[in-house]
């Protein structure tokens, strides 16, 4: 069987960065295996300028961001398969995986999970009526209309103020179409602020809070949507329903990890963030797998994935290199308040040398609050926040120091 | 005369009322930090932005080319330029950055191309 | 001049041309869909009954227990999913017991072979995850579960590799009476027609009469769950009708799907086939009784279709004129029993034609590839002869492009993007075509030549494009 010391399970900004780290900290023997026909990711249908602020202090379309990237690839000559799906991995590290070559099964030394995430359809949300052509998701309207060159309604509403949606609101409205609503089940939008202003605003779009589909018109094509308000139990109120006549619906309520192989390999997984369990390696629970981006958990900003697939594209190459001790002492990391959940979700105390920064999601907007890091239940630092949503990831960073005391327990509050 | 925005900053997206007088801003209420009043005066004297979008490729190996405008534009430019792209069709190859329209709408900025797409 | 033309290419029509293409006779079925299964038959349970279910001495009862038993045998000749699961009727109450074992003693006079009933403990044993409310069970080791689409597929294209005509998007309007025959829509001609036209066959009927039958349209929703959630139950759990009405069922998909519902509510709308919140609500509500903790959270689609409740009790199978022979009122269990009917009309067919059997005749029926019980060395074989069998499209499902291709080249050849779904499943996974819709597309634009705008979801009203991009703004000033 052939073997590689590591694998890098996707080619889209996380499997990329943490490709291009693990090269340059000594791996040599390396292999992305991408499924598209490109590398990149969901990137290159990301036309839209945004990307890559906080990495490279200019503001880069989806396109250029992946290109910074890919050319560092090239230029590291790091080897990649394109049309290339893994099928399966094993808690051995065998990744068995497909292309037009045939089936083909790696053993990995190390593996980097970099597979991403998918939108949540329509389906999942159990929206009601009928079933016909022009329901998308968001991501599939915009390959659609990117990539395709294909305008799939005239007519629209969208459901979920994602930045997704509230990017495609403006970019059918600039090919043509017209957007009707965007309805929003929250009584907040989960996306930018900038998005909400210059996607709907900037084009008379009403965008309505608290508002959800309770039906949706046309057995063959769609032929409207029926809005109605919630109630706080996110439940339409009755009497409250509006028909909006439009022939396509798209649904940008939620990005959900894709983490079928990590269930395969038997990782522990996170029931929050729908993700694996890692440490402040991102290294999973079973030995030599790690994990970032937004197979992890779901990010607001590429920037942010780019880094954390570098950490774990540096922390693969010690683990290759024999640097990375295994380690049995760990100390948890506990979402306290109205944090949702933190990643990573332990430390390792023998080991570990760097700070570590910690990563995490809000439940609900908070104002003029502050994240607080308790260690052993004393307060250790406060980080005043002017606002907190649960549509931006914050990020704090934990002394080493810290933790020089061993500490048994470490909460990161919310409030 | 008074304009409501909302500033996009940061997720607070303080509701700024801004006091304009021809077309100059005269004062500022409702934000919360400097950026807040620093975007007002942009948005009401200068609102500009960068315009993305893709165009048809003949005889490329990706069917569209991406392109965005290599600056902000006047906003009220957009539609003009939506327009005028509507004859536009690109010839394969293009590299990443080239000048897919020059001077576009009379912005004296160029629309570029944002992906490279190669000659099949 | 047809000798026989079927109306409708639900799997009550499929089954019938099925059995009809092994005879020296015309055949032609029309449909007034884009393919075959696309009404009843697309929106069911997927159950095979064991036959305890109906009446004794009913049709329904005779052609339940008969089907349920050809079902395993078809499956491996014409190569679609079956699975024999067994069922169990699940009560949970004291006055239930009563009910389960008339049930038993139904069932037993109907011919169901295997039956028991089943303590408490039994069912636990054997469905750790039911709700330990139940009191006992009536077990039907011989139910089993099928794929309808793929049964009334391969009936469809059987039938064609022996020469049976199908022509689609064509609904019927007129009938008229000849002195040999009939004559469709002032253009096909039959000396016979059957009409199998599911919840529109009395319609169908009353273009030259009055039926002696109604059908009242029934819909049943359900909710469909993704394969993590399937290892819940092993088999086919039905709820004891009670004082809360029918209950729902409980069930794996031969693909290892959950499957939980149906509701059922007469409605009005012959095409009414959209889901509710009322009746979503109902199924979630209704299925914890089964199982209490379904995890609903990972659900990947809801849907709706709608039964052919006729007003006699029965099925409706009959040569109620002269040359017209209705398969009308087919409810549940039509299903189990459609293999069953369609012999019985063939019987009735030879009686009048007299027909010498068909030869050389094709008996068997080459299944779709299907990558989750192939083995890696049978898989790269395939690639191998054609590498766009190594070529992923649907990646929740594993589906790949030569499986899709292969879908579009057989002889009731998929033409839309929901026919690829129904044959080969892409896009029948947890994303819902999330990420290969356009995939799809692409292909079908290849495979036929097609403009984009001609690729449809499922009939030719179901486009997904309007137009190009930069292609039509000026035409409207917008």
């Amino acid at each position: 069987m052939e073997h590689k010391q590591l694998l890098i399970i996707g080619g889209g900004p996380a499997g990329l960065a943490a490709a291009i780290e693990a090269k340059k900290n000594g791996v040599d023997d390396l292999l992305i295996l991408e499924r598209d026909a490109c590398l990149g990711g969901i990137l290159n249908q990301c036309i839209h300028n945004g990307f890559g602020l906080h990495t490279f202090h200019e503001e880069l379309t989806g396109p250029e961001y992946a290109k910074r990237y890919i050319d560092q690839v090239n230029e590291h000559s790091i080897p990649y398969r394109l049309n290339t799906m893994v099928l399966s991995i094993d808690d051995q590290k065998n990744v068995r995986f497909i292309s037009e070559q045939g089936i083909e099964v790696i053993q990995a030394q190390a593996i980097i999970l970099a597979m991403g995430c998918r939108e949540r359809p329509r389906g999942a949300l159990n929206i009601p009526g009928f079933r016909g052509a022009g329901i998308y998701s968001a991501g599939t309207a915009q390959k659609l209309v990117n990539l395709d060159g294909f305008l799939p309604g005239k007519d629209v509403v969208i459901l979920g103020s994602g930045d997704i949606g509230l990017i495609m609101a403006r970019r059918m409205t600039l090919e043509g179409a017209k957007v009707h609503a965007v309805a929003e089940i929250m009584p907040y939008s989960s996306g930018l602020k900038r998005n909400i202003v210059q996607c709907l605003e900037d084009y008379h779009i009403p965008l309505f809070l608290e508002h959800t589909i309770v039906k949706i018109l046309g057995k063959d094509r769609v032929e409207g949507v029926v809005l109605a308000k919630v109630d706080q139990d996110r439940k339409p109120i009755l009497g409250t329903e509006k028909e909006y006549a439009c022939d396509t619906i798209l649904f940008s309520c939620g990005l959900i990890p894709e983490n079928e192989l990590s269930a395969q390999a038997k990782l522990e997984m996170d029931p929050i963030t729908k993700g694996a369990i890692v440490s402040d390696s991102l290294q999973t629970s079973v030995d030599g797998i790690f994990a970032c981006g937004n197979v992890l958990h779901v990010h607001d900003l590429v920037d942010f994935v780019s880094q954390e697939a570098s950490l774990a594209g540096k922390k693969a190459a010690e683990y290759v290199l024999g640097d990375l001790k295994k380690s049995q002492d760990f100390v948890s990391i506990e979402p306290k308040g109205k944090t949702r959940y933190v990643i990573p979700s332990k430390i390792d105390l023998k080991n570990g040398k760097e700070d570590v920064v910690v990563r995490f999601r809000v439940g609900s907007v908070i104002q003029d609050g502050a994240i607080q890091v308790y260690i052993d239940g004393k307060k250790i630092v406060r980080f005043p926040r002017r606002i907190m949503a649960p549509g931006e990831m914050e990020t704090i960073t934990l002394k080493r120091e810290w933790l020089s005391s061993n500490p048994s327990s470490i909460w990161i509050e919310s409030e | 005369m008074f304009k409501q925005l909302t500033c996009i900053n940061c997720p607070l997206g303080c509701s700024l009322e801004v006091l304009i007088e021809q077309g100059k801003v005269c004062s500022v209420k409702g934000n919360t930090c400097p950026r807040g009043k620093a975007y007002a005066y942009s948005e009401i004297e200068h609102p500009a932005r960068i315009v993305t979008t893709s165009l048809p490729v003949v005889d490329g190996d990706w069917r569209m080319v991406s392109c965005k405008t290599k600056a902000p534009i006047p906003k009220e430019k957009i539609g003009e330029i939506m327009e005028l792209l509507q004859d536009v069709i690109v010839q394969a190859p293009i590299q990443i950055g080239e000048i897919l329209v020059e001077n576009i709408a009379n912005t004296n900025v160029d629309l570029v191309a944002t992906r490279e797409v190669h000659k099949i | 001049m047809y000798d026989i033309v079927i109306i409708g290419a639900g799997v009550i029509g499929c089954a019938i041309a099925y059995e009809l293409a092994k005879y020296q006779l015309d055949v032609l079925v029309l449909e007034k869909e884009s393919d075959v299964c696309s009404g009843t038959s697309k929106a069911n349970s997927g159950i095979v009954h064991a036959g305890y279910d109906a009446k004794p001495a009913t049709l329904k009862a005779k052609f339940n227990v008969d089907g349920a038993k050809r079902i395993p045998i078809l499956s491996e000749l014409l190569a679609f999913d079956y699975k024999n699961c067994g069922s169990l009727v699940l009560n949970f109450s004291e006055e239930g017991k009563e009910t389960i074992q008339k049930l038993y003693e139904q069932g037993i006079q109907n011919g169901v072979e295997g039956l028991k009933i089943l303590s408490k403990e039994e069912v636990l044993s054997m469905e750790p995850n039911v709700s330990d409310h139940v009191v006992s069970a009536l077990y039907a080791p011989s139910a089993g579960i099928v794929c309808p689409f793929g049964m009334t597929i391969a009936f469809a294209e059987n039938a064609a590799d022996n020469g049976v005509k199908f022509i689609f998007d064509t609904p019927v309007e007129t009938i008229e009476k000849k002195e040999n025959g009939f004559l469709i829509n002032g253009i096909y001609a039959s000396k016979m027609i059957i009409n199998a036209a599911g919840v529109k066959a009395d319609f169908i009927h009353s273009l030259l009469e009055e039926p002696r039958f109604k059908i009242q349209a029934r819909k049943g929703e359900y909710i469909l769950l993704d394969h993590s959630a399937s290892h819940l139950c092993s088999h086919t759990l039905f709820q004891l009708p009670s004082e809360y009405g029918k209950g729902v069922l409980i069930t794996q998909t031969v693909h290892e799907n959950l499957l939980v519902g149906p509701t059922a509510q007469d409605i009005d709308d012959k095409e009414g086939i959209d889901t509710t919140t009322d009746g979503l609500e109902q199924i979630q509500e209704k299925a914890k009784i089964t199982i209490k903790d379904i995890p609903f959270s990972q659900t990947i689609t809801s849907f709706a279709g709608l039964r052919a409740r006729g007003n006699t009790g029965d099925f409706v199978i009959e040569e109620s004129m002269d040359n017209w022979i209705d398969v009308a009122c087919i409810e549940s269990p039509g299903l189990t029993s459609a293999p069953s009917i369609a012999s019985y009309v063939k019987e009735i067919v030879v009686d009048h034609f007299d027909p010498s059997l068909k030869e050389p005749y094709i008996a068997r029926r080459k299944g779709f590839v299907n990558t989750k019980t192939l083995s890696d060395s049978q898989w790269n074989d395939l690639i191998q002869k054609d590498p766009r069998y190594g070529k992923i499209v649907c990646r929740c499902e594993s589906i790949s492009e030569g499986q899709i291709v292969d879908a579009c080249s057989r002889s009731i050849p998929a033409r839309s993007v929901d026919g690829i779904k129904r044959r080969v499943r892409a896009g029948m996974g947890r994303c819902q075509g999330g990420f290969c819709l356009p995939k799809v597309m692409e292909i079908l634009v290849k495979q036929y030549g097609l403009d984009w705008k001609d690729v449809h979801k499922s009939n030719p009203e179901s486009g997904y494009i309007i137009q190009k991009i930069k292609e039509g703004m000026k035409d409207d000033g917008t």
